[in-house]
């Protein structure tokens, strides 16, 4: 019972670690998203099919298996990395690829008036999609985008298995120093849960934000 | 290091049986998360608010934590308070319970799509609750589902890699003792990536048969 305190300073210090991930990772997955999910509505053939297999590639092996594979594999190709930089490359190309999907979904829900009024203004391809298309996109992407996140918050638990010291990592320390299992599971369940309760609520108060301006042009 | 066809031969039995064992886990998670789901939607649906807050609180609570976290709690927790279960039954517990929660949600909305016609022709014949349910609503309401509940499955069959952790002989965990063994990572790293991936492309092949099969509502 004393040296809890000390427990749960590890267990932040964890903490600490998944956030870093996830943070990391999420501007990784949101570069990703782009390049991928634009790639995926370009006119260009060979653009099209590399975004493709990328996308295919990443949502149909599991996480677990690019993780170890960039972690294990990797060196072998002469390229080492960290377990910090195997873990965040893994979960950002994991989750730019379900993320891009959401990206090229926002692109193309937006109405064909939208595409013709660039034309009619004289917009260049790229213009359109910078000054037009993107800001009422961003809005169509920005729950899922949210969702992504805390699916990647989730994910960041499987770096612990390259011993990565995070939250899920500091969780087996404590277990195995003390003996006690319920309280450094439950309370990095509930930091987790917390977690993804301040993801989801900044994900609100952005959408909010980004709504301003724009009622009336889209329900 | 060199990719080795020998090595590959030689291995393939052992990643077989690993094979076996995901196959095993998914099927009964899947039959799991199945029955957990509509126990989920229903509970929810509960005309007792203490019932369907607390039920709609946890579902929410498993749904924003790591899968590998609550498999360590199922894993580990539990024995201390009697319940001892083997590595595998205690991962397909975890499976079923983090991806019923998901497909709750499935079936809330398959429910929901339900028109009220039918709750009150159901009224009108003299139903019972009982009834109502199994006669009228849960078979116009499961077959639009289908496809939905089959992307979950999927989902879940690309997490089985997670029951490593708790020392389930699945694919990844064979995988992980091969390489350890022979100290070669690419082939068996890449062997299971491959085999997922090849799963996950037939699967999308599956998922448009079954939309088209069960995906729209006839009226």
């Amino acid at each position: 019972m004393t040296q809890w305190s000390g427990y749960l300073g590890l267990i932040l210090q964890g903490a600490l670690v998944t956030i870093e991930l996830t943070l990391m990772g999420s501007v990784l997955a949101l570069v990703m998203a782009f390049l991928a999910g634009m790639g995926r509505v370009s006119r260009l053939f060979i653009v099209r099919a590399l975004a493709t297999t990328y996308i295919e590639f990443f949502r149909g092996t599991s996480i677990f298996v690019q993780l170890f594979w960039a972690y294990f594999v990797l060196p072998f190709a002469g390229l080492s990395l960290t377990p910090l930089q195997a873990g965040v490359l893994a979960l950002g190309l994991n989750v730019g690829a379900y993320a891009a999907e959401v990206v090229r979904g926002a692109i193309l829900s937006i109405g064909r008036e939208q595409y013709e009024a660039c034309t009619a203004l004289n917009l260049g391809r790229w213009q359109g999609m910078r000054h037009v298309i993107l800001p009422q996109a961003l809005l169509v992407m920005l729950p899922t985008f949210g969702n992504n996140a805390i699916e990647l918050l989730k994910a960041t638990s499987v770096v612990s298995l390259i011993s990565l010291a995070d939250l899920t990592f500091q969780a087996q320390v404590v277990r195995s120093q003390t003996g006690s299992t319920l309280m450094p599971f439950v309370s990095v369940l509930v930091i987790y849960f917390v977690l993804a309760l301040v993801i989801s609520w900044g994900i609100r108060s952005l959408e909010r934000r980004m709504a301003r301006g724009l009622d009336g042009v889209r329900v | 290091m060199e990719w080795d066809w020998n090595f590959v031969r030689e291995i393939v039995p052992t990643l077989i049986q690993g094979v076996k064992i995901t196959i095993l886990a998914t099927v009964l998670g899947s039959i799991l998360a199945a029955i957990v789901g509509l126990a989920i939607a229903l509970a929810r649906r509960s005309p007792n608010r203490a019932v369907s807050r607390s039920v709609g609180w946890f579902a929410e609570f498993i749904r924003g934590t790591p899968l590998l976290v609550q498999l360590y709690f199922i894993f580990y927790v539990l024995p201390d308070i009697g319940i001892l279960l083997p590595p595998l039954v205690a991962g397909v517990i975890g499976l079923g319970l983090h991806y019923g929660t998901y497909t709750a949600e499935v079936y809330r909305a398959g429910i929901d799509n339900v028109p009220r016609g039918q709750w009150e022709a159901a009224k009108a014949c003299n139903l019972s609750g009982r009834h109502t349910w199994t006669h009228v609503i849960l078979p116009q309401a499961i077959p639009p589902m289908i496809p939905a509940l089959a992307n979950y499955f999927i989902a879940m069959f690309k997490e089985t890699p997670l029951l490593s952790a708790i020392t389930v002989l699945e694919l990844m965990n064979q995988a992980k003792s091969v390489a350890n063994t022979y100290y070669r990572y690419i082939e068996p790293m890449t062997l299971v990536g491959a085999f997922f991936l090849v799963i996950s492309l037939c699967s999308v092949v599956l998922l448009r048969w079954l939309e088209h099969r069960y995906g729209r509502i006839e009226r």
